[in-house]
């Protein structure tokens, strides 16, 4: 007797917490693969969603899922999530967005952390994305580098680019950089380094050509990177790099950001959707708040004075 | 569990079923551990997406995909027995290889298939939900699959590759050419596992260069899984226990994904997935006794080689 009192209590416990949940809202999350940057992106949703009132357990039901590397249990996860009908899909990394977007027309996506979405093909532009899909991309903002060398160093006009041909990656930030490049008058040189032994040579060659050296987000030439500081301080020409951590190492000024500030863009996108808007109308986005690290000391050394308004903008400055 | 994450698992485990069925053809009836098929699943599906995004015809574009996987499958083979370089690490020189390759066709990590025309697209004018449509086709299509790998394992040239398998000495010595039926056979079974990787890149809307991890671990464990739930007496039970293995694993992860109620969380879903496939392994040889005790006569024949 007691047992069955038991069943029946915890069967009404069930039945009242799902009745409870259905009136809540259902956020569910896929990620391709545990990565330190993916896990603060994610934070960065639940963060905001905490934030506006949504708090997991109280009056949202979260519900996270992870395909650890395994793009076929990706797409299972896919279709799972489509099955369980949340309020709104967010999906983390390429892979993961592609099998939501395949598995539902219906149910609003919001992807994040997706550096092209139109070449991954989960939308068709970025200011009005139609259908049910829409999230934040985490491409470098090139154009926003080549205008703080522009406010830095305002005599720039001819620009070398160092990087490694080899890297997709590098590839196409310098296509970024040559198409945002003429805007602001600058001409732009290539440096080629396929290896990290090479940079220096690069470097030099570069040397009477160019203004500023400036350094994508390139695995090989930044492995290397004190020798282009070397050149920089030589032949007093500053060195602009597209990631923070360069900075302390000797770049001038670098414009960075985090994957925790993507997520919480993520978020507000998901709130918007929960508070009935569509996600089709929500323009797809880059990357708003940025961190701007600037090197003092660098910047003396190779002969340039960092405006003072841009020194108040900054997030770090290393002296 | 939903119906669309339902089917969603009968979709994904009817294509791994392929999966199952090509390793089945190496590792069961050649006795050639093939890791191959971590290479050659991703370059059915880079080879048809680039196809497919180019213009070509899907279906078209499948075909040159599993003949690109027979390839595959005949590099390793020829690395195997004509630079007598040994089966399993033959194999992983060719899978490795197999990443740049993939990369090369490609031309970037992932191409996306989504919107694009796939084999699946005509399914679309069905007036039936393509969550039903494409696991209903995938059925069909792994039917025709089993019944062709049937026929052909029981005529005289499968016949001769399972010989070659068994005793490749014995099979020399009644004039099989063994070499020739290992490059066969190595061909057929990456050709079977492109497939499965040209219609998962286009069921799933994209390729992905990283899509080949773990792809072997997915087909042995289909292969060997279902032997243990369906003995594989013949080979009409053999290959229908690869197909019953691929399901059971996907079941696997379906319920591993769905274990969050008893305090489970995502990190778990691996070690959730390998313990309900030991579950279903096990489960049989716990009720062997008592089925022997019951048939007492006949006696159970051990595995196919």
């Amino acid at each position: 007797m007691n047992a069955f009192r038991l069943t029946a209590a915890a069967l009404t416990a069930i039945c009242v917490t799902t009745g409870a949940l259905a009136a809540d809202k259902f956020v569910a999350i896929t990620q391709i693969v545990e990565h330190p940057a993916l896990d603060a992106c994610r934070k960065g949703v639940k963060d905001v969603l905490a934030e506006n009132g949504f708090v997991e357990g109280k009056n949202l039901k979260w519900a996270y899922q992870s395909a650890q590397g395994n793009v076929a249990t990706a797409a299972q996860i896919a279709k799972k999530f489509v099955g369980d009908g949340p309020d709104v899909i967010v999906a983390i990394a390429t892979p993961s967005a592609q099998t939501v977007v395949a598995s539902t027309k219906t149910i609003p996506v919001v992807f994040s952390a997706v550096t092209d979405p139109v070449a991954a093909k989960l939308v068709s532009n970025w200011e009005n994305p139609g259908k049910n899909v829409t999230g934040t991309s985490d491409m470098a903002p090139i154009d926003k580098h080549i205008a703080l060398i522009k406010r830095i160093t305002p005599n720039v006009k001819k620009l070398g680019v160092l990087f490694n041909p080899g890297e997709v990656n590098s590839v196409s930030s310098l296509d970024a950089v040559k198409k945002a490049a003429p805007a602001l008058g600058i001409e732009v040189f290539e440096g080629a380094a396929p290896k990290s032994s090479e940079v220096l040579a690069a470097a030099r060659a570069l040397v009477g050509k160019v203004d500023a050296f400036y350094v994508p987000t390139d695995n090989t030439v930044v492995s290397a990177f004190e020798a282009v500081v070397k050149v920089g301080i030589d032949a007093q020409l500053p060195v602009y790099a597209a990631d923070t951590d360069s900075v302390p190492r000797g770049a001038i000024a670098a414009l960075g950001f985090n994957y925790y500030e993507v997520g919480r863009q993520t978020g507000e996108m998901v709130l918007s959707i929960l508070k009935g808007k569509a996600a089709g109308s929500i323009p797809v986005s880059g990357v708003k708040k940025m961190d701007l690290f600037l090197n003092v000391k660098s910047a003396a050394k190779m002969g340039v004075t960092i405006p003072d308004a841009v020194i108040s903008e900054a997030t770090k400055v290393v002296k | 569990m939903s119906l669309i994450a339902l089917l969603g698992t009968l979709e994904t485990g009817l294509i791994f079923a392929l999966v199952a069925l090509g390793v089945y053809l190496s590792f069961r009836i050649l006795q050639f551990p093939d890791l191959t098929v971590d290479g050659s699943f991703p370059l059915g599906a880079a080879v048809s997406a680039i196809l497919i995004v180019n213009g070509f015809n899907p279906f078209l574009a499948t075909l040159v995909a599993c003949v690109a996987g027979a390839g595959a499958g005949l590099i390793t083979a020829w690395l195997n027995v004509r630079l007598k370089i040994l089966h399993l690490l033959a194999s992983i020189l060719t899978m490795i290889a197999l990443y740049s390759i993939n990369l090369r066709i490609m031309g970037r990590p992932n191409v996306a298939l989504l919107g694009e025309q796939t084999v699946f697209t005509p399914l679309e004018a069905l007036g039936v939900p393509t969550y039903m449509a494409i696991p209903a086709a995938l059925f069909v299509l792994i039917v025709i699959a089993k019944v062709g790998m049937d026929r052909f394992l029981n005529s005289e040239i499968g016949l001769a590759m399972r010989a070659t398998g068994a005793n490749a000495r014995m099979a020399r010595a009644q004039g099989i050419n063994t070499n020739f039926y290992i490059l066969l056979g190595m061909a057929l079974s990456n050709a079977l596992v492109a497939l499965a990787g040209a219609l998962f890149a286009q069921s799933q809307g994209a390729a992905d260069v990283t899509m080949g991890v773990g792809v072997i671990v997915v087909g042995l464990a289909a292969v060997i899984g279902g032997e243990a739930v369906i003995l594989p007496r013949t080979v009409f039970l053999a290959t229908l226990a690869c197909i019953a293995g691929s399901l059971m694993y996907r079941f696997a992860v379906a319920m591993a994904l769905n274990a969050d109620f008893i305090g489970l969380k995502a990190q778990d879903l691996n070690l959730i997935t390998a313990l309900v496939v030991a579950a279903a392994m096990v489960l049989p040889s716990v009720r062997a006794p008592v089925k022997r005790a019951l048939v007492k006569d006949k006696r159970v024949v051990g595995p196919l080689k």
